[in-house]
């Protein structure tokens, strides 16, 4: 999935899919994985960007989640927002099914 | 319908425990990602952009009743209460846990049901004509031969771990609506010796991103040497097809880099060595005791006027559009073809929910000897319903709105998932597809257009199969923007042809407004009962570009 | 590599030896095609016995008129995905009626062990720590067959006659 992680994208977080239940989750700085976008950990650099990911290793070993990568957001006004129509769709849920995905529980 | 035997039971039950012990090695570390992947691939679960997906076999696009009830069942058990049926005849399941899967594939497997082969490279689900057995002029029920297909395929000792997946059509007769000039191999039954049903097959059709139309190879090959001319051709693609490059890795592009002359020769060659093996494929037993299966159903004789038809098509006019969209011929007198559309206006294109399956299901038992079909143009058809039964088969149908009276015209869309379910795509497909369709929503327009079939993916990978769209709309991305390109003149029927890519792409906003252009030009231009596939056939894109492009 | 043949382990007497490697004397060995075709007269004057490896790409057809002078052919898979080597082994046995031993080296999973063992492998070279009861689990999973392959098991569809 590293295709879509953008090389010239500075400010990154790190998601992937649970692999219990394959739900969409983010890292967070502590070091475990959240469903919500908001508790994400997100780093600035490319270096930061890296250390960040490689963070995430034991918890693809010990069988937590599956096939994590960085993705490109934005810090608006204290909330983070993925830069790609892709990643919008992944924290929300299908647009044509408002009832389904993340979007339904948090509306 | 083809029901299974101890065998077959026996086998698939075999396969919900190989998965489960899969799935436990998984979760238990024993096995990485990379490793499990393609296990799980070949069990149909792929890993989307929200969740797991499972996509179930529906072999050759038909089920029964209780079939139907079950995939309603697991929808609303393991899922979030409906499905996805695809242009490959299958359903897809797009939130299931990975843990929940083999408890799916055992509740699967109690009504002869599986997710074998439906991912991975190897040979996947066989799709069908689905007005099989029903349709006048059919040479053979292609579903006897697909059933034979499907045994042979399953778990194939040597065809497993292909360059790429494989994929099989089969139809019965010259009306071509299971698009076998589009699959890797394409068979139609003609009459061979005697009579006696024989196989032409084409080999190296496919769409994705270099969209081929196959190759008659083998021409009337009879029954008994089916199997062996079937290894023959997967035999040389196996060890001559590309693996170093995924996307040449098909077969059409190995008949195409041979051509198809040499392919011929070469499937020829092999095919003398495989019968010389002398091992018998195909005993004729097997071959009578699958067809049982396939028998027609006890029909009562009716004359084939129905006068109850007449009197509620006259009263109802409602019931009157959906008849004349919806309803086809019938071999037998008194009988008819009923299609149940899943595009209903404002809808989500071959998705049903839980409970519209349910009603399918009854509808089925009640009206049609407890089978349905689902299309590979994400439809569902009862093939055998009384000409006297149709009003209330209608009227069940509407209140679960499945009414929806507009097969093959213009809101009648094969829709891939796109951007809103699918790891691979560039842009949605579906919002597109809705804007289209409430764009012609009114019906007296949908019938001055005719026949018109547009084809959605959201992607160059063509699961929409928008290469064979009359208008084919393909999602691109540009620097994080969703456009989509329009190509036209595509079909995929008996005279299948790749459509003509346009121009410039258009963004979501101008793509509606953008078929509404081509389709007014098409009236425009038209001669008297010429379809839109017609008109382009005479006239060429240049028309449609000038007035496309000509305001831009 | 530990060794599975024939469904248990076994010691394994053959040695690879590279192109470019000296042959050494009265010891089992198994070349590559390259070389079986370079140093062949050299080869078979040796006496011991010849084994002959298939890289993916090499069909069997390249050594087919030499078989009866070789006693294995390894059939390497430099990627699980890579599927030749399961036709190459059914050439093998149901075209050139080979019937040393075909033995599968490289990538292998679990998984394939048995659909590899009805193309006609009958040995494998396995992972360390594989344990044989792993192996034999994997072939056993699947009681029944559909295809006829030249490992002689009746098909579905001859059992259901009778066959
Ligand atoms: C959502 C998960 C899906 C994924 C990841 C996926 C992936 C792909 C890929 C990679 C190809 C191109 C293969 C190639 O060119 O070699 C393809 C082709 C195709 N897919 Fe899908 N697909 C998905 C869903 C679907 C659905 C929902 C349908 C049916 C509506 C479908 C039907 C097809 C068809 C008909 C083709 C073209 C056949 C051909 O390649 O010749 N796929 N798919
Ligand atoms: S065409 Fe592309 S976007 Fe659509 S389902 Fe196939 S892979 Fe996904």
């Amino acid at each position: 999935m590293a295709q879509h992680t953008n090389k010239r994208a500075t400010t990154q977080a790190v998601t992937a899919n649970r692999l219990l239940d394959g739900e969409v989750v983010y890292f967070t700085a502590d070091g475990s994985w959240s469903d919500w976008l908001k508790d994400a950990d997100v780093a600035d650099g490319k270096e930061a960007c890296a250390a960040l990911l490689a963070k995430t290793e034991p918890s693809v070993a010990a069988q937590q989640v599956v096939e994590p990568y960085l993705f490109e957001v934005a810090v608006e006004d204290g909330a983070i927002v993925p830069a790609s129509v892709r990643e919008k769709i992944r924290m929300a849920g299908p647009t044509i099914r408002l009832d389904l995905g993340k979007q339904a529980a948090s509306a | 319908m083809y029901r299974y035997d101890e065998f077959d039971h026996r086998l698939v039950k075999e396969r919900v425990t190989q998965f489960r012990g899969q799935v436990e090695r998984r979760l238990a570390g024993d096995i990485t990602e990379d490793q499990f992947k393609p296990l799980r691939l070949m069990n149909g679960v792929y890993l989307q952009l929200h969740a797991y997906m499972l996509r179930v076999a529906v072999p050759y696009g038909t089920l029964s009743g209780s079939q139907m009830h079950m995939l309603a069942d697991i929808a609303t058990k393991y899922d979030k209460g409906y499905g996805h049926f695809t242009t490959r005849q299958n359903i897809q399941y797009n939130w299931p846990a990975l843990s929940d899967i083999p408890a799916i594939l055992d509740d699967l497997a109690s009504v002869e049901m599986h997710a074998i082969q439906t991912s991975g490279n190897c040979i996947r689900n066989v799709t069908s004509d689905q007005y099989a057995g029903a349709a006048a002029g059919e040479v053979d029920d292609p579903r006897i031969w697909s059933e034979i297909i499907r045994q042979w395929s399953t778990f194939h000792p040597e065809f497993t771990f292909l360059p790429r997946k494989f994929k099989f059509a089969v139809c019965g007769m010259n009306e071509d609506r299971a698009a076998i000039r589009f699959h890797d191999i394409g068979i139609e039954v003609v009459k061979g010796k005697d009579d006696a049903p024989a196989f032409d097959i084409y080999v190296g059709g496919g769409q994705g991103r270099t969209p081929m139309i196959g190759h008659l190879i083998g021409a009337a090959v009879p029954a008994v040497d089916l199997i062996a001319y079937l290894e023959s051709i997967m035999r040389v693609y196996n060890m001559n097809g590309r693996r170093d490059n995924l996307y040449k890795a098909r077969i059409k592009i190995l008949v195409h880099a041979l051509g198809a002359e040499e392919m011929k020769r070469q499937v020829e060659e092999e095919f003398v060595h495989v019968k010389e093996k002398g091992v018998v494929h195909l005993p004729e037993e097997e071959i009578a005791r699958i067809r049982a299966y396939f028998a027609p159903p006890a029909y009562e004789t009716l004359p084939d006027e129905s006068s109850a038809l007449n009197e509620a098509m006259a009263d109802n006019k409602k019931f009157a559009d959906w008849v004349k969209t919806n309803v086809a011929e019938h071999k037998v007198d008194g009988y008819a073809i009923a299609n149940i559309s899943l595009k209903p206006v404002g809808g989500v294109a071959g998705d049903a929910s839980d409970d519209q399956m349910h009603v399918m299901a009854d509808l089925a038992a009640q009206y049609s000897f407890d089978e349905l079909r689902v299309t590979h143009e994400q439809n569902i058809v009862l093939a055998h319903v009384k000409k006297d039964d149709l009003f209330a088969l209608w009227q069940g149908l509407e209140k679960a709105a499945l009414g929806t009276p507009n097969l093959a015209l213009i809101t009648d869309h094969i829709v891939c998932p796109g951007l809103d379910y699918c790891a691979l795509a560039n842009a949605r497909s579906i919002p597109i597809s809705q804007e289209i369709a409430e764009r012609f929503n009114d019906l007296d327009r949908q019938h001055n257009i005719g026949e018109l079939k547009v084809k959605i993916s959201g992607c160059i990978n063509a699961c929409g199969h928008h290469h064979v769209g009359h208008i084919g709309i393909l999602g691109v991305d540009k620097k994080g923007t969703e456009f989509y390109q329009i190509s036209l003149g595509g079909s995929a029927d008996e005279n299948a042809s790749i459509g003509d890519i346009l121009g410039p792409a258009f963004t979501e906003d101008e793509i509606a407004d953008a078929i509404e252009t081509i389709v007014e030009t098409y009236i425009n231009i038209r001669q008297e009962g010429e379809r839109f596939i017609d008109t382009y056939a005479r006239v060429g894109k240049e028309p449609f570009k000038e007035t496309l492009y000509a305001t831009h | 590599m530990p060794l599975i043949k024939n469904g248990k382990f076994a010691d394994d007497n053959w040695v690879l030896v590279g192109d470019d490697d000296e042959l050494p004397t009265d010891t089992p060995v198994i070349v590559s095609a390259a070389r079986w075709q370079a140093e062949r007269d050299a080869l078979i004057g040796r006496n011991a016995p010849l084994g002959v490896k298939l890289e993916a790409g090499e069909a069997p057809e390249l050594i087919a008129d030499d078989l009866d002078r070789l006693q294995l052919v390894a059939v390497n898979f430099p990627a699980f995905k890579d599927g030749r080597g399961f036709s190459y082994a059914s050439l093998l046995r149901d075209r050139y009626g080979f019937d040393g031993e075909v033995r599968a080296v490289g990538e292998v999973l679990r998984d394939q062990w048995s659909l590899m063992v009805r193309c006609g492998f009958d040995a494998f070279d396995v992972a360390d720590g594989t344990k044989i009861d792993a192996f034999q689990e994997a072939l056993g999973e699947f009681s029944h067959v559909y295809q006829a392959t030249g490992d002689g098991k009746k098909t579905v569809w001859q059992l259901r006659h009778g066959g």
